[in-house]
């Protein structure tokens, strides 16, 4: 019986209240293996309760209610154990006797269940053990006695799979005689089920175990929780009850959806098996940033593109939403589509298609003001999501602060990447591990090495100047880029080649394209650890692509500012055409009723539309930008793999193994093209509602296509890039970009005044003059006077005031808690040291005894007259130390010991003798006799 | 979905999304896994609770599994028996507590278990090296094998026992950063 034996074990290394637990816990598991009607092998019994066993350790939150519900098994338990019971009686005859009288009464009492089984009906029987049990009840320890009664009926039931009329009766004469107490103590019980079910997920037990756990746990809640609520709360009760159920119910199915509806599953487990997490992330990411754009896709499309397809003018209605007859026969050449001019530049994708009319529509849709609340609560939602996320991620990843403490166990435990299943990637994965273990081994065995640190310093400081050059020439290249572009536009189109039109996007691209590389040849010469020379990279490029993108739009304000300019002029002669052509009427007919010009839109005079020209800017842009990704890795990637695929076979050296080979994935740069896209996107958006519907499509044709090149002709890293919380990282960056691209946008509105003939906010001053409208217009009176107290200075200022006051307290706040933090991980690292060096002190103390001792006997082997005075001085020498020492702690005692057993061997007698005067234990003197006394000295460690 | 639903009865399915991360759809789509592991011994009609086992041998052979150099620790350490048969429960258990959504605690107290070689509750020197051995590749030398574990035990060990309990392992792994990415399988 190896289970039993196991028992024992346990039960007499523990003392009684622990012992009944085991015992007891074993009980349990076995009625629920009994339940499960599988009757296990021995050996495997055996197995189970030592897993069992420990999970009971584990679990000590659990410990005092399970204790008591095991304590309530165990009647049932003994009478269907009886048998083994017994057995187990013999065999533990040499038992403690407290041991042994516990197991006693239970034995008699199992017996007499047996006998009563016996002799009458099942549910006799069962009468029995009710009376039993209440009897029983006065060994348990407990509070609520009813309850536990009850509770036992409900573990009987479960036990016999019986539901005999007699107990069912009984329960509902204990619900009846509840008292108000009672009824608490049972609510908090069911309280306590309800959480376990809710946790049980999170509980290191078996799933057999979880499963009978739950069904009890579930049984007991249905069957108490309609006793609970008596009289008036009852129905309440019951109503609450039952729809918690239909909540919980309907959550788990929205659950189930919501996880059914997340996209590309398998295809990132694809992935993810091959290349290991790292990859993985990227494509996690795309899909993350997939969902944002889908929903900002959304708020731009149900709120301004939508209403003003349905309910606005129609195209060729108004100037502004027909194209210009000068360009109207090429309108519709591919050439100036792909260009995004011709019809795509008077549609619904750019600003200036739609109509500043206040309302639209029989539903009085106040578009403009519309656009304006979604073009910012783009970047609102956008702060939110993102803000969101990295405080999730913030507190989901290890706090990892002291990096270089757990060197060692990290790589020991968690380099392993659970999720590889592709050989190849094994490969790579083992290899990795290995060098990363070498590294760091020749790390700690040379944690210092500098040779020649002054060439390197050069080279360090050469290489951040090459890389100030590069990023300063290429700013100046796009700034030059695109005032020349500005010169072309002013410039006949059809005189200009495809290169002079698209100068801008292709130098951006090229740059982008260009410059990492270069970034990560000059890096080389700085020959800094991977890891840091990643991160330098990573800044660099982000610098980069962040220069280009301002020089870039600081070109674009230029540009802005001059189209501002024409616009006036243009503004001042139409106006005064106007003008001259009321004059000219009146005179010629000589009335005042001068009808309105007639003008065909297509004839209009219009001006330059700043607007949709930036946003034609952002679009070709994003659009270029996808060109060139898809080129780089159709050329870069695939023709790179086919290559190497199919010239091997007739090539001099192994292109696979050698040169060339085939590419890795850039995970860092493709993560930074898509930040600075969503950057682009966020921008543009405003000015080009069509950019976000665009950029979906690209999102998920990248996510294809991308998909299919990586695992169509990339191999897996070589060093498999660590891409440690990189995802708080790249967070961060794209909280950066945001934040960004939030600046230009916010000017923009608040400085430039809108075209006055194109856009929703045409004729009016600034663009947010629409919110002041509708404040004041719509809104009913006493808004817009709380409105102007709102934007009173007086009252601004103590707000600004209360907010800045608010962060500093907060700021202090956390710089306490990060003090505290930072006590309580040096109190910890203290304690641990402390651990360590007493360890340490052992051995060092048995090193010294260890030294001395040896060098005793050689120095008296040796030479015979120093042999006498070498003891004699260091007894002398150690004697005085030893009664100096002596009061102290039991380490010196130790010492004490080890000093007298090195005396012991010295012959003369009266010299050991002052120490032992002065006070030194007379015992250890004594005790060890020349021969064993040492061999003991140097044998046992120090007794502390 | 008709002859899908008598796989497992409704209740045995909320049972199961109570007692593990998965929703619905997973566990049928584990059951699918399971049943393929070994057509001739699973059932597809699990109403009644049928006791059958799936030996270690097949299990480790999923391509989830294959290239993983503790695979049979762990599927040892999720069975009952130790010998890495595992039933339909236990499988599902092993599932659950590498899925995404198992928290830190969990995951931890069982890659503790999986890096238990000799099953003793400790992470003796004994079992350290067999993890190196095992993500390496043995491609160490004796002496380093003797410098990382002595250097991992030095690290981690709080109470200078020079062995890891559980305590250790655990306050080491709740900083590693990853941790929780590395240790979880999608299926």
């Amino acid at each position: 019986m190896p289970p039993k034996r196991k028992n024992d074990a346990i039960i007499q290394a523990e003392d009684v209240g622990m012992e009944v637990d085991a015992t007891l816990d074993s009980g349990s598991e076995d009625e629920a293996r009994r339940r499960s009607k599988n009757r296990r092998a021995k050996a495997q019994r055996k197995k189970k309760q030592v897993s069992d066993d420990e999970d009971d350790e584990e679990d000590e939150d659990e410990a005092p209610r399970k204790r008591g519900r095991r304590k309530r098994t165990k009647p049932q338990d003994s009478d269907q154990d009886d048998e083994e019971d017994k057995r187990r009686v013999r065999q533990k005859g040499a038992k403690a006797s407290r041991r042994k009288a516990a197991n006693e009464e239970r034995d008699e009492e199992s017996e007499e269940d047996q006998g009563k089984r016996k002799k009458g009906g099942r549910a006799a029987s069962k009468q029995e053990k009710e009376d039993q049990n209440k009897e029983k009840k006065g060994n348990v320890k407990g509070k609520d006695e009813t309850n536990k009664g009850s509770e036992k009926d409900k573990k009987k039931k479960n036990g016999k799979q019986s539901s005999s009329p007699v107990s069912s009766s009984e329960d509902e004469s204990d619900e009846e005689s509840m008292s108000e107490g009672e009824i608490a103590a049972l609510k908090e019980q069911v309280e306590e089920k309800k959480k376990l079910i809710a946790t049980l997920r999170n509980k290191p037990w078996r799933m057999q175990r979880r499963l009978v756990l739950l069904k009890e746990a579930q049984e007991f809640v249905e069957k108490f929780e309609g006793a609970l609520g008596k009289g008036r709360g009852k129905k309440l009760y019951a109503f609450k009850v039952m729809m918690t159920k239909k909540l919980i119910k309907f959550n788990r199915d929205f659950e189930n959806f919501k996880t059914a509806c997340i996209p590309w599953e398998r295809k990132i487990k694809e992935v993810e098996s091959h290349f290991g997490s790292s990859v993985a992330s990227y494509f996690i990411f795309l899909r993350w940033m997939y969902g944002l754009n889908l929903i900002l896709f959304g708020f731009m499309f149900g709120l301004v593109v939508l209403p003003e397809v349905l309910m606005g003018l129609p195209y060729g209605s108004i100037p502004r939403k027909t194209v210009p007859r000068s360009e109207q026969d090429t309108a519709m050449d591919f050439s100036v589509l792909f260009d995004f001019g011709g019809y795509c530049k008077y549609s619904i994708l750019f600003y200036g298609y739609y109509n500043n009319e206040r309302t639209i529509g029989v539903l009085k849709f106040r578009l403009p003001l519309s656009y304006l609340l979604t073009g910012v609560g783009i970047f609102g939602y956008s702060l939110m999501v993102v803000i969101r996320t990295m405080a999730r991620n913030a507190n989901e990843g290890g706090d990892g602060g002291d990096e270089g403490e757990f060197t060692f166990s990290w790589k020991m435990f968690t380099s392993w990447d659970y999720l590889i299943g592709n050989p190849e990637t094994a490969d790579n994965k083992y290899a990795s591990i290995t060098t990363s273990f070498k590294e760091s081994i020749v790390d700690e065995k040379e944690n210092q090495k500098d040779e020649n640190i002054h060439l390197r310093r050069f080279l360090r400081i050469l290489a951040n100047i090459m890389i100030l050059c590069c990023l300063g020439g290429s700013g100046y290249l796009i700034y030059f880029v695109v005032k020349r572009s500005q010169d072309f536009a002013k410039m006949d189109p059809a005189s200009l080649t495809w290169f002079q039109k698209n100068e801008v996007e292709f130098v951006m691209s090229l740059l982008g394209l260009v410059c990492p590389p270069l970034f990560e040849t000059i890096a080389e010469l700085e020959d800094y650890h991977p890891r840091i020379a990643l991160k330098w990279q990573l800044g660099r490029i982000f610098a980069l692509f962040l220069g280009n993108l301002y020089t870039f739009l600081f070109a674009l304000f230029d540009e802005v500012n001059a189209k501002l300019e024409t616009e006036q002029e243009l503004k001042n002669a139409t106006e005064w055409a106007i003008h001259e052509y009321n004059a000219n009427y009146s005179s010629y007919y000589n009335t005042t009723d001068v009808p309105p010009l007639v003008v065909n839109p297509a004839d209009a005079v219009r001006g330059p539309c700043w607007e949709t020209a930036v946003g034609i800017e952002f679009v070709k842009l994003i659009v270029s930008d996808m060109q060139v990704t898809f080129l780089t890795i159709l050329i870069g990637d695939f023709g790179r793999a086919i290559t190497v695929r199919f010239l091997n076979y007739c090539w001099c050296w192994d292109l696979e193994a050698g040169i060339p080979s085939y590419a890795e994935f850039d995970i860092s740069g493709n993560v930074l093209g898509l930040i600075f896209n969503q950057g682009m996107i966020w921008m543009g958006a405003f000015y080009a509602p069509g950019l976000v519907g665009l950029n979906v499509l690209r999102l998920l044709t990248s996510m294809y296509f991308q998909c299919w090149a990586v695992m169509a002709c990339n191999v897996p890293h070589e060093r498999v890039f660590k891409a440690s919380r990189s995802n708080n990282f790249y967070m961060g960056l794209l909280l950066l970009v945001l934040f960004l691209s939030l600046l230009p946008v916010v000017y923009t509105i608040m400085t430039l005044p809108p075209s006055f003939d194109c856009g929703p906010f045409s004729g009016q001053d600034r663009m947010y003059d629409v919110v002041m409208e509708t404040i004041t217009q719509d809104l009913p009176a006493f808004m817009g006077t709380i409105f102007t107290y709102a934007t009173n200075p007086g009252l601004i200022m103590p707000a600004v005031l209360l907010m800045v006051l608010a962060i500093y307290y907060l700021n202090t706040v956390s710089k306490g808690y990060q003090q505290a933090n930072l006590d309580l991980k040096k109190k910890m690292k203290m304690a641990r040291d402390e651990e360590k060096n007493r360890r340490n002190n052992k051995d060092s103390t048995n090193q010294v005894m260890k030294d001395l001792e040896d060098l005793l006997p050689n120095k008296s082997l040796i030479p015979p007259p120093t042999e006498e005075e070498l003891p004699h001085d260091i007894i002398i020498e150690k004697g005085s130390r030893s009664t100096k020492m002596k009061p102290g702690s039991a380490g010196k005692g130790v010492n004490l010991q080890k000093e007298v057993s090195l005396a012991a061997p010295n012959p003369r007698r009266p010299v050991a003798h002052p120490p032992r005067a002065r006070g030194g234990p007379p015992g250890h003197l004594r005790g060890p006799l020349p021969g064993p006394g040492r061999g003991r000295g140097r044998g046992a460690p120090p007794r502390t | 979905m008709g002859n899908k639903q008598t796989i497992f009865t409704d209740e045995q399915l909320d049972a199961y999304q109570d007692c593990t991360f998965f929703t619905r759809k997973e566990i049928l789509r584990l059951h699918g896994r399971y049943h393929e592991l070994a057509p001739h011994l699973v059932p597809m009609d699990y109403t009644n609770e049928p006791d059958c086992k799936v030996p270690l041998a097949l299990i480790v052979n999923m391509p989830e599994l294959k290239e993983n150099p503790f695979r049979n620790r762990i599927v040892e350490s999720f069975s009952e028996d130790g010998m890495g048969n595992l039933s339909f429960n236990e499988f599902v258990d092993m599932f659950s507590v590498l899925s995404e959504m198992a928290p830190r605690e969990l995951k931890a107290i069982y890659a503790f278990k999986i890096y238990d070689f000799n099953v003793d509750n400790y992470l003796c020197k004994e079992d350290l090296e067999k993890t190196l051995n095992k993500l390496t590749k043995e491609e160490l030398t004796p002496e380093e094998v003797e410098l990382v574990c002595e250097k991992t035990i030095e690290e981690a060990d709080l109470d200078g026992d020079h062995k890891l309990s559980f305590a250790d392992f655990e306050n080491m792994i709740s900083r590693a950063p990853d941790f929780l990415s590395t240790f979880h399988i999608r299926i």
